[in-house]
């Protein structure tokens, strides 16, 4: 079973009391993009095997968004960190390279 | 105001391992702000402290409990619930935030028993760690499909909030959970 720690409320929070909200960190083209960018953006995603960000929701608790880091395929959770951000922080980047120290962020 | 108002299961009871009520008409007033600012009127209102993360505080006629990081739940009195929705938001004038009597849209059950068999009962239905939770925190969580907040207000007293429209369906699991017949003895 897959448990996060919501940042918001503290609470170990098992995925059934979790909404999943696909892949972490999009970065999203808008008006005047080219269709290849906008398509890219709705629908192509890399599918990883491995380290993997990802959008939770709280849903069964505190109702709050927030990011997680885990291994798609062990089910090994790095870390999870607030919505607000844009990118991995850095804590959460070491504590994968820790446990991963062949990986990077591309 | 609450004359012909009834509670979601007019003061159903069951006997089992653990006794469950409903409690009847209860005030419920959600208060939706940055708490931090909030934290003097809800005190000034309610008489009771901010409560901290997952918290629950009592004073003589409120309770306050901490739902998310920018919501408290505020238990009161179920007559004086109007009054304190008026309340907060005259203190909070000029300050964003939402105050609503939700009163009636949410159902209050009762868990008494010996400890042990109170938190078997709930542990069979919820994915919450129920050996951690002390007295003065709330948990929100499932029970099974719906959505709930549990706490207790002491060892052999327990409590479950859930939304009105779920009141049957959560008294009934409640009522399985805690029939003689299914002691687990795990807690």
């Amino acid at each position: 079973m897959l448990t996060f720690q919501c940042p918001y409320c503290g609470v170990q929070a098992c995925e059934t009391e979790l909404a999943a909200g696909g892949e972490a960190h999009l970065k999203r083209f808008g008006p005047g993009s080219s269709d290849e960018d906008f398509e890219g953006y709705l629908f192509l995603r890399p599918n990883v095997k491995g380290v993997h960000f990802e959008r939770w929701r709280h849903a069964m608790g505190c109702g709050k968004w927030f990011l997680a880091a885990r291994c798609t395929a062990t089910l090994e959770v790095f870390g999870t960190y607030p919505a607000q951000t844009t990118e991995p922080p850095p804590e959460i980047i070491a504590a994968i390279k820790a446990r991963r120290p062949d990986w990077s962020l591309s | 105001m609450s004359e012909g108002r009834v509670s979601a299961l007019g003061g159903a009871q069951s006997q089992g391992l653990v006794n469950i009520r409903d409690i009847g008409l209860q005030g419920m007033v959600s208060l939706r702000a940055d708490l931090a600012q909030a934290a003097k009127a809800v005190e000034q209102v309610t008489g009771v402290a901010m409560p901290a993360m997952r918290a629950i505080t009592s004073g003589k006629a409120c309770s306050v409990a901490w739902m998310s990081p920018d919501e408290v739940l505020i238990l009161c009195d179920h007559a004086q619930a109007d009054g304190m929705v008026t309340a907060l938001s005259k203190a909070l004038a000029g300050q964003h935030h939402l105050a609503v009597n939700v009163s009636d849209a949410r159902a209050l059950f009762g868990l008494s028993g010996p400890e042990g068999a109170l938190r078997d009962v709930l542990s069979k239905i919820t994915p919450a760690d129920l050996t951690t939770l002390a007295p003065g925190e709330m948990r929100r969580t499932r029970l099974q499909q719906v959505a709930a907040a549990i706490w207790f207000e002491t060892e052999a007293e327990a409590r479950v909030i859930c939304f009105r429209s779920v009141a049957r369906y959560v008294f009934d699991l409640l009522a399985m959970s805690a029939h003689t017949s299914g002691a687990v003895g795990h807690h």
